[in-house]
């Protein structure tokens, strides 16, 4: 056997981290959607009218829709009625601050490794955790309350701004806009909200981390960030889940909306249970994001680390409708086992002068297979952009595939398009060097996957960067953890 | 330091080594010269631990301890050190990074504490003078997009920072000009001293003339059929290699 299939033994092994689940107790609708499922979540909320009837708007064109067929990835058939849509755990009341959230949850978030209480104090990340289908706390409110930010769960801000949720919701990311985005839309449970007023520059990163606990339940947040003109922020979410036998469903909706000369910055490390060896469980995640550049000069990056969910179906895009406006979407996707993506961008060149820029790193594993697909079209009046593509697969093993698929479509004679892609192998050459320098097998592997994906991860946040690597490691490694 | 006795190793089905025997002490440089396809560089990998290569015969005792039995990167913590004839490419690592991970993994086996960051720079600022390689060259990803001489050199800097017991250089010489081969030999020969020894693999005596050998052995067919002081490699470079093809047909 060569050492790339020993190592691909081993590989194989590895076990998921964050595969526990806490004893909450929780308030759930009953299993099954339906116009009285979106009533309920709706109350449970205590939503006001305007929202309900949103949501029943898009729960009547999601019942008219069907589910895409064309990303690159088989799965059984999901049986929507056979979803639990709302659960909470339960809270005697609201809580009002971090000393009212109940320690179990508490306990659930330091296992994550996220400590809500020492986040505050020490890392100057804000932080909003979301738990099955509630926001449970968010930190540092008050301090970014100062300079006019508005961090908090979505459920508070459709109550308390409900000005800006009408306007902005949606206006990215249409309820129509496609089958998930429609389910979402009508079944939505929480997820962040944030408002970055004109010329602010937001002083810290901020933060949500979802968690999906209870069992057949799906989770589907909702995130809006909006940025007023000259405004940054930088923006990051984490997710994990528990092991389970049977498959879990997650569609999220996240959008964008960047004004005149804003920055916003959004960087994701996904880590839902990718399901076992043998492909059994897992979390299919079917996610939408889309940030609307709308604004002259404005400037949104979109930085993935993809290392979890039995399925991924994910394409964050960019709309550069302002002048000037840029988009870039930096990405590392790693599947092992039998884990299957469908991930890519969408950079949709409207203004003039726009500028896009996509690096995406493949990493293949078992037998797992990892597509690319992506979209760069050049309308007609976006004369002079340019966008840059480079598009790399790395294969470990040879019972895993990579696939790419680039469409570009360019409807001026004044705009440059570039493509590159490379598909490579971990060699036997690459690990045995490391070797003769002292350094052991998964160290190398670490070693040689990091460097590939390093101009991604240099993207991240130095702190979450850090915790990036180690992730990827994780993921590709036997017995390290 | 290094007992060779009998060794055969086979790639496939293919045997390679057919019994070699060699000693080397502290101290000493070894030349290991042979006409293409005699088994050198097989040698060098085997000694290494290169996985394709099976032995099959004979036994190699590196200071008191089986050396075969250890995995590769064991030997490289114990001291082996294979100066690579084409150094591989590690995209987005740079040299710095990946000495920093060796010399860390190498003292942790030693049981000896991890260099940081500082002294870790202290060590390579010495060696990077040792052998005369420019820090530029370092910061880069790992040989990528390198010349000839640059791979060369930052092997040659790898073993400076590795400070091994036994180095093997494979094919060193090939693909250097003058100027290239005459620095790479310079920083070898500042590494050398009566604690290590040195295996120097090469086709031609042009490389001796800068790294002087005490002992050359002349491998054919997978086995030493001709050992001697360097004024062999002058002979060989006089006569070429078909004079040892006779004798052996001969004998």
């Amino acid at each position: 056997m060569s050492k790339d299939n020993q190592l691909l033994e081993e590989l194989t092994s590895r076990e998921y981290e964050h595969g526990w689940n806490v004893a909450l107790e929780t308030d759930s609708a009953p299993k099954g959607l339906n116009e009285d499922i979106v009533k309920f979540i709706s109350e449970r909320k205590n939503e006001p009218e305007w929202m309900l009837e949103w949501r029943l708007k898009a729960f009547r064109l999601w019942s008219k829709m069907t589910e895409p067929k064309w990303p690159n990835v088989t799965y059984p058939a999901i049986n929507y009625q056979d979803i639990i849509y709302y659960s909470a755990p339960k809270q005697s009341a609201k809580p009002k601050n971090l000393e009212d959230v109940d320690p179990e949850l508490i306990k659930t978030f330091e296992k994550l490794g996220i400590s809500l209480t020492e986040q505050k104090r020490l890392t100057g990340v804000a932080v909003d955790a979301v738990i099955d289908s509630v926001s449970v706390a968010t930190t540092f409110k008050e301090k970014l309350g100062e300079l006019g930010i508005i961090f908090c769960s979505f459920s508070e801000a459709v109550r308390e701004h409900p000005e800006l949720i009408k306007k902005y919701l949606g206006s990215v990311v249409p309820m129509s806009d496609n089958y998930f985005a429609a389910l979402n839309s009508a079944v939505f449970s929480d997820g962040s909200f944030c408002y970055i007023p004109k010329g602010v520059r937001c002083p810290m990163e901020l933060s949500t981390y979802f968690r999906i606990n209870a069992a057949n339940t799906g989770q589907f947040e909702r995130t809006l960030i909006v940025a007023e003109e000259g405004s940054y922020v930088s923006y990051l979410e984490g997710c994990t889940a528990p092991m389970r036998d049977e498959n879990q469903l997650h569609a999220a909706v996240v959008e964008i909306y960047a004004m005149k000369d804003s920055h916003v910055k959004y960087s994701t490390v996904q880590n839902w249970y990718p399901g076992d060896k043998e492909g059994k469980g897992g979390i299919y995640n079917f996610v939408t994001k889309r940030a609307l550049c709308a604004g002259d000069n404005s400037k949104v990056s979109w930085t993935q680390v993809e290392t979890g969910s039995a399925i991924t179906w994910k394409y964050p895009s960019c709309v550069l409708k302002g002048d000037n406006s840029s988009g870039e979407f930096y990405s590392v996707a790693v599947t092992n086992n039998m884990q299957q993506a469908d991930t890519g961008t969408k950079m949709i060149h409207i203004g003039k002068n726009t500028k896009s820029r996509i690096v995406s790193k493949g990493i293949s594993a078992g037998k797992s297979q990892n597509s690319y697909r992506g979209q760069v079209h050049i309308m007609k009046r976006a004369e002079g952009s340019r966008n840059f593509s480079q598009c790399d697969s790395l294969l470990m093993g040879d019972q895993c595939g990579a696939h790419t698929f680039p469409y570009i479509d360019v409807e001026n004679s004044s705009s440059k398009v570039e493509h590159e892609a490379t598909t490579s192998k971990i060699g036997e050459d690459q690990i045995f060097y490391c070797q003769q320098r002292g350094i052991d097998e998964e160290s190398a592997v670490a070693l040689i996957v990091n460097g590939y994906a390093k101009e991604v991860l240099n993207q991240l946040p130095m702190e979450f960067a850090v915790e990036a690597q180690k992730l990827l490691a994780l993921t590709l490694e036997g017995s390290v953890g | 330091m290094l007992s060779i006795k009998n060794l055969q190793a086979k790639i496939g089905d293919k045997q390679i080594l057919n019994g070699i025997n060699l000693e080397v002490k502290p101290g000493e440089v070894h030349a290991i010269m042979g006409p293409n396809g005699s088994g050198k560089s097989t040698l060098a990998s085997v000694l290494a631990g290169r996985e394709e290569f099976e032995v099959t015969g004979g036994e190699v005792v590196y200071n008191g301890k089986d050396l075969l039995e250890f995995s590769p990167e064991d030997r490289a913590r114990e001291g082996v050190f294979l100066a690579f004839q084409y150094p591989v490419e590690i995209p987005g690592v740079s040299t710095i990074n990946f000495m920093k991970t060796a010399v860390n993994q190498i003292r942790k086996y030693r049981g000896q504490e991890t260099l940081d960051a500082v002294s870790f720079l202290g060590l390579m600022k010495e060696k990077m003078k040792l052998v005369e390689i420019d820090q530029s060259l370092l910061n880069r990803s790992l040989n990528e997009g390198f010349s000839g001489g640059e791979k060369k050199r930052n092997e040659i800097f790898q073993m400076a920072m590795l400070e091994p017991k036994l180095s093997i250089l494979d094919e060193t010489d090939s693909g250097l000009d003058i100027d290239a081969l005459k620095i790479v030999a310079g920083g070898v020969n500042k590494l050398r001293s009566s604690n290590n020894s040195t295996i120097v693999v090469t086709h031609y005596q042009r490389l001796l003339e800068y790294i002087v050998p005490d002992f050359v052995h002349v491998l054919y067919k997978g086995k030493i059929v001709k050992s001697g002081g360097k004024e062999l490699a002058l002979e060989l470079e006089a006569k070429g290699y078909d004079w040892i093809k006779d004798e052996v047909a001969v004998a």
